[in-house]
């Protein structure tokens, strides 16, 4: 029996007996330390001998660019929007992941469907509707979800790069400036992020720790999903 | 805006929206075009929009079909988000405002075209779920030699994606040949959704005026017992000079 599954009607023409490697996720909203860690794993797995891919949104060949481009002219409806996300993410699942996993690669990535239904479902998708939309994709072997309090998450971004258009859901209108859009926006994709924990079977991971102590964590539980065979399929996701 | 997320089904704006639907060639556009002239002739307001159209995702579905970079479900995504951005832009406004929306291919086009090559009928059904149901369907039915010919005899020549050839449909890569099986294959697929989605079937080898005739009669009582549809030409400065009412 083949090692990987799809949510639903899946991908046409996609021999799932083909594909050998292992499909690591790591999720989380904007700011928690995703792409640092990300990094830190791609090396280590490297360093151990595993052949890494690692990938993330809006890098599709096919749609990456112009996406990237639309937000900027910030006329993007929300349907519009979840759609291009879907079509940039198919592109990365059909031409770089299911190869990857085809020639036994760990692939890790940066986000995978579970933030772009909780974006599209904070701006007023149908939550069923966008769960079928993505029927397609493949079952990760597991899902890391670095996971912070609001208020964490604020004291980050201040610190970081600032408060950013898009990860503020400007389009929302949803708060006076920046900051007010920022808190709400945020707070509702926390609340979507962990609605799905049960669901779609995510590891937590808490991530307001140091840098050190969230990578001893994301290491040992990756060793564990490395050395799990068997097929992974999340508790309570239909098919 | 989560109503306009679970859309399919009566629409509740004043507007009213009709599409064409057929194979290329079976004269739909043609017939589209003299019905919009005939709808601004009488007064009404009419706007229109065209499949694969929206300036947003124009280049990447064009790249993508150059390349040949797209696989079923990105060619199914793609046409998707374009039709996304034209719902939100280009039909859900104007019927908002009470115009009526002409429409040269609509979600008809993607089940039919996406079935074909090998995507799930329900996960495209579902995909489209946002869409606006319109005040009617047309399907322009044509026998495939007659569509055959127009487009062999009209134009220089059939593009890679048109014609199917994605699908390897017949020996040596023929275009021709896997052009007429590409299209045999969509008819068999609209010919199945005129129960389902109950499309006004029009008789696409009647002549033009006759069918147009008919659209147009179908189309008068879809719009007649709506109010405020009609729309009076407002800045007939003369007439208001004159004082007079038309």
């Amino acid at each position: 029996m083949a090692r990987f599954s799809f949510f639903a009607e899946g991908l046409p023409g996609i021999d799932l007996e083909e594909l050998k490697g292992k499909l690591i996720v790591l999720e989380g909203t904007d700011g928690v330390g995703r792409s640092t860690h990300i990094t830190l794993l791609k090396q280590w797995l490297e360093n151990n001998g595993h052949a890494v891919l690692d990938t993330g949104m809006t890098r599709s060949a096919l749609a990456g660019k112009r996406l990237r481009q639309a937000k900027e002219g910030h006329t993007l409806g929300g349907v519009t929007m979840s759609l291009f996300y879907t079509t940039d993410f198919a592109d990365r699942l059909e031409n770089e992941m299911i190869p990857a996993l085809r020639a036994g690669f760990i692939v890790l990535t940066d986000r995978y469907i579970y933030s772009l239904m909780a974006r599209a479902i904070v701006r007023g998708a149908d939550p069923e509707w966008i769960k079928d939309v993505y029927g397609f994709a493949l079952k990760p072997d597991a899902i890391f979800y670095l996971r912070v309090k609001i208020d964490d998450l604020i004291t980050r971004v201040i610190q970081s790069t600032g408060f950013d258009y898009w990860e503020s859901g400007m389009d929302l209108h949803l708060g006076e400036d920046m900051y007010d859009s920022f808190v709400e926006y945020q707070s509702r994709l926390l609340t979507q992020f962990d609605k799905m924990v049960e669901g779609y079977g995510f590891e937590v991971i808490d991530a307001s720790g140091s840098i050190e102590d969230v990578f001893d964590d994301l290491k040992n539980r990756v060793s564990r999903a490395l050395k799990d065979n068997r097929e992974i399929a999340p508790r309570g996701t239909k098919n | 805006m989560s109503s306009a997320m679970k859309m399919y089904g009566k629409h509740r704006f004043p507007g009213r929206l009709f599409i064409v639907e057929g194979i290329d060639g079976s004269g739909k556009s043609t017939q589209l075009s003299l019905l919009h002239k005939w709808l601004e002739s009488e007064g009404y307001v009419a706007s229109f929009s065209e499949w694969n159209s929206s300036p947003l995702v124009q280049d990447v579905t064009r790249r993508g079909k150059k390349k040949k970079m797209l696989t079923p479900m990105t060619f199914s995504l793609i046409h998707a988000t374009d039709f996304a951005d034209r719902t939100e832009h280009d039909i859900i406004p104007p019927l908002k405002a009470g115009a009526v929306v002409l429409a040269d291919r609509y979600i008809y086009t993607a089940f039919a075209r996406d079935v074909v090559r090998g995507v799930h009928p329900e996960w495209v059904r579902g995909l489209y779920g946002f869409a606006v149901k319109p005040t009617v369907a047309f399907y322009f039915r044509t026998p495939l030699d007659i569509a055959m010919k127009r487009i062999l005899g009209g134009r220089d020549a059939i593009k890679y994606y048109e014609a199917g050839m994605d699908l390897h449909l017949s020996e040596d890569d023929d275009i021709e040949e896997n052009f007429r099986i590409f299209q045999g294959r969509i008819v068999e697929q609209y010919e199945k959704m005129i129960d389902e989605f109950g499309l006004v079937v029009i008789d696409a080898t009647l002549s033009i005026e006759e069918q147009q005739a008919q659209m147009r009669q179908i189309v008068t009582e879809a719009l007649t017992g709506t109010k405020k549809t009609r729309i009076r030409r407002w800045l007939d400065l003369a007439s208001l000079q004159k004082g007079s009412r038309a």
